[in-house]
């Protein structure tokens, strides 16, 4: 229980650290925040009634505490680009990439283990030299060009099987349209398997090679069970590491695949926003990854220590 | 005893033989001869193309003929010269921000191996914050506010990597510092600065070079990705990323203003990661050559 509440706070701090780092970021705007964001043709009163909007007039210690103390109750901001509160903008965004996210990943991390394990089985064999190749070639490609290969593999060019493009009319969201997930997701997928693939057949081969293994295969135990029993539990604290630094990379993944689909998530979010300058969404949206990353490191690290065998002996 | 010897010399060409290593295996083989095709195709770029990337030659999404073998793109421009002539910025800014990214991360990281206690604490506390988001929301991040500027866009990828090399770097730092040679400079009296660069870097040499090949096809995924998202060269200047999001609209007409440019990229990346995981290999090999004396005489200290 300790453990938890340790790692608790030690994210909150850095959650806090990171907001101020958000925070810092938007103050490097050369000259004026206002200037910057209008233009150089603004008049000046336009600049002038924006100070005012974004409370410039306030020392940043004022400006940086508004902010925060508006964060945990929703009250974000409104976007620059078309003046609707923040929150509303970005909550169907956050549900559409939490959906991509959740299946990619499981897809990626149960197809990523299965293979992983089949290779350490076969360790040495045709099997699974060429799926390790595979696995470092697919590994250092972009995400943006393994999402650019599948929509000419399966939308344009060879075949037409699923939309290209995930246009949602407004007020839908993507559960209500899951053919539209098909291809984003299967794209991620694709990034993940070769990630996970590495570190599942690392780990196998290292449980397998182990003295305890070892022995239960002296005394015959049969090999299925030497492999759930013996194995898998042994197996397990570092595969959920990587089931929860998949999820990490995924964070970053949906950024530009969202973007090659058009997915209306908060990866495509950013970019709009970035684009447009739109800085209330942009603090919002890199928190809101922030929070997730921390959340994602406290629960794989309590997980894998419940589950380490060893540390579940009470001393 | 006369004294430590140097370590700087013993190892000087250690990162040839490392290099060299690398580039024998049969690994390193196919990564440096995709990753130098592709970089050839950028160098010829950079100085000759068959015709002007940036003018309109032909109808939008041309058909590929003998006159233009790759086709137009969706402005009628040459497909074939804008690839040729849409690599080498990417090349350049990956290797800058590499540089820039492995020298600020090692540094720091070996600053807080050697200084240890408060200093380190704080130096790896710090890069913790930076690590609690994927490194390209933090180049996006520092590009939307300032604007996408392309020796900005170099030096957010480069930050983007410091946490990261910090933490490898102290790592292996932690072990040298330890060393015998390294205290018995310190009893000299030998400043800080000096002896991180001039004893406890040359023995870094492997973990350095292992990072570097990493780091770069990192740098080079991060940066065709934001030159993808429009954060790059802006147009009319071509790069292989904005080619790909300009031309998508005409994969139907023209697939090959865009398989082109994706195919570069990924061969790049694919390449260089071989390579990368080549000198990794070889690093490891190299390390126990010069590390088992090292190992044989610890190892009869701590049983005698």
């Amino acid at each position: 229980m300790s453990l938890v509440a340790g790692r608790t706070g030690q994210g909150i701090i850095t959650l806090l650290l990171v907001s101020l780092v958000v925070f810092a970021a938007t103050q490097l705007l050369p000259g004026n925040a206002a200037r910057a964001i209008l233009g150089f043709s603004a008049t000046p009163q336009r600049i002038h009634a924006l100070e005012l909007e974004l409370g410039l007039y306030r020392g940043w210690w004022a400006q940086y505490w508004g902010w925060l103390s508006g964060l945990p109750v929703g009250r974000l901001g409104t976007s620059l680009a078309n003046s609707e509160p923040v929150w509303r903008l970005a909550a169907p965004r956050l549900l559409n990439s939490a959906v991509l996210v959740a299946v990619s990943g499981f897809g990626g991390c149960v197809l990523g283990i299965v293979l992983g394990a089949v290779a350490a089985l076969r360790h040495g064999s045709l099997l699974d030299n060429s799926m390790t190749v595979g696995a470092l070639a697919v590994l250092a490609v972009p995400e943006f060009v393994v999402a650019i290969a599948v929509v000419i593999l399966f939308s344009t060019v060879v075949f037409h099987l699923f939309p290209g493009v995930s246009l949602l009319t407004p007020g839908e969201n993507i559960l209500e349209a899951p053919r539209l997930l098909v291809l984003p997701a299967l794209s991620l997928v694709i990034v993940t398997i070769p990630y996970v693939y590495r570190m599942a057949r690392a780990a196998t081969l290292e449980a397998l090679e182990s003295p305890y293994v070892e022995m239960a295969r002296l005394k015959g135990v049969p090999r299925w069970r030497v492999l759930v029993q013996h194995a898998l539990p042994n197996a397990l604290p570092p595969t959920i590491q990587v089931v929860g630094l998949t999820f990490l990379r995924l964070a970053g993944g949906i950024v530009l695949v969202e973007e090659v689909f058009d997915f209306p998530g908060i990866g495509q979010g950013l970019v709009n926003a970035v684009t447009d300058r739109d800085i209330p969404v942009i603090q919002f949206i890199v928190i809101a990854l922030a929070a997730f990353y921390v959340v994602v490191n406290i629960t794989t690290d309590v997980l894998a220590l419940l589950c380490s065998p060893r540390r579940r002996i009470p001393a | 005893m006369k004294g430590p010897r140097s370590p700087g010399k013993l190892r000087r060409h250690e990162w040839l033989t490392l290099l060299h290593r690398a580039a024998t295996s049969r690994r390193g083989i196919v990564g440096l001869s995709l990753a130098g095709s592709v970089v050839l195709v950028a160098a010829v770029g950079a100085i000759w193309t068959p015709d002007s990337p940036t003018a309109f030659l032909y109808e939008p999404l041309q058909q590929p003929s003998v006159q233009a073998l790759l086709g137009g793109d969706y402005l009628g421009r040459d497909v074939l010269s804008r690839v040729l002539a849409g690599g080498w910025v990417l090349l350049v800014m990956a290797v800058a921000a590499t540089v820039i990214g492995v020298g600020l991360g090692a540094f720091q990281g070996i600053e807080a191996a050697y200084l240890g206690g408060r200093t380190d604490t704080m130096i790896m506390r710090g890069m913790d914050v930076f690590l609690a988001f994927p490194a390209i929301v933090l180049a996006l991040l520092i590009v939307g506010t300032v604007g996408p500027k392309l020796w900005l866009i170099v030096l957010a990828v480069g930050l983007g990597h410091v946490p990261q090399v910090a933490r490898v770097m102290r790592a292996a730092a932690l072990d040298v510092a330890e060393r015998d040679y390294v205290k018995a400079v310190e009893l000299q009296g030998v400043k800080p600065m000096r002896i991180i660069t001039g004893e406890i870097l040359p023995n870094l040499v492997s973990p350095l070079m292992v990072e570097l090949g990493s780091r770069l096809t990192y740098s080079i995924v991060i940066i065709a990705g934001l030159s993808f998202l429009g954060f790059g060269q802006q147009p009319p200047a071509p790069s292989w990323g904005n080619m790909i999001s300009e031309n998508r609209i005409g994969l139907q007409t023209n697939p090959w203003a865009v398989i082109v440019p994706a195919a570069l990229i990924a061969l790049l990346a694919i390449g260089t990661n071989l390579f990368a995981d080549a000198v990794a290999r070889a690093a490891i090999g190299a390390d126990r050559q010069v590390e088992q004396a090292f190992i044989r005489t610890e190892a009869a200290k701590a049983s005698g």
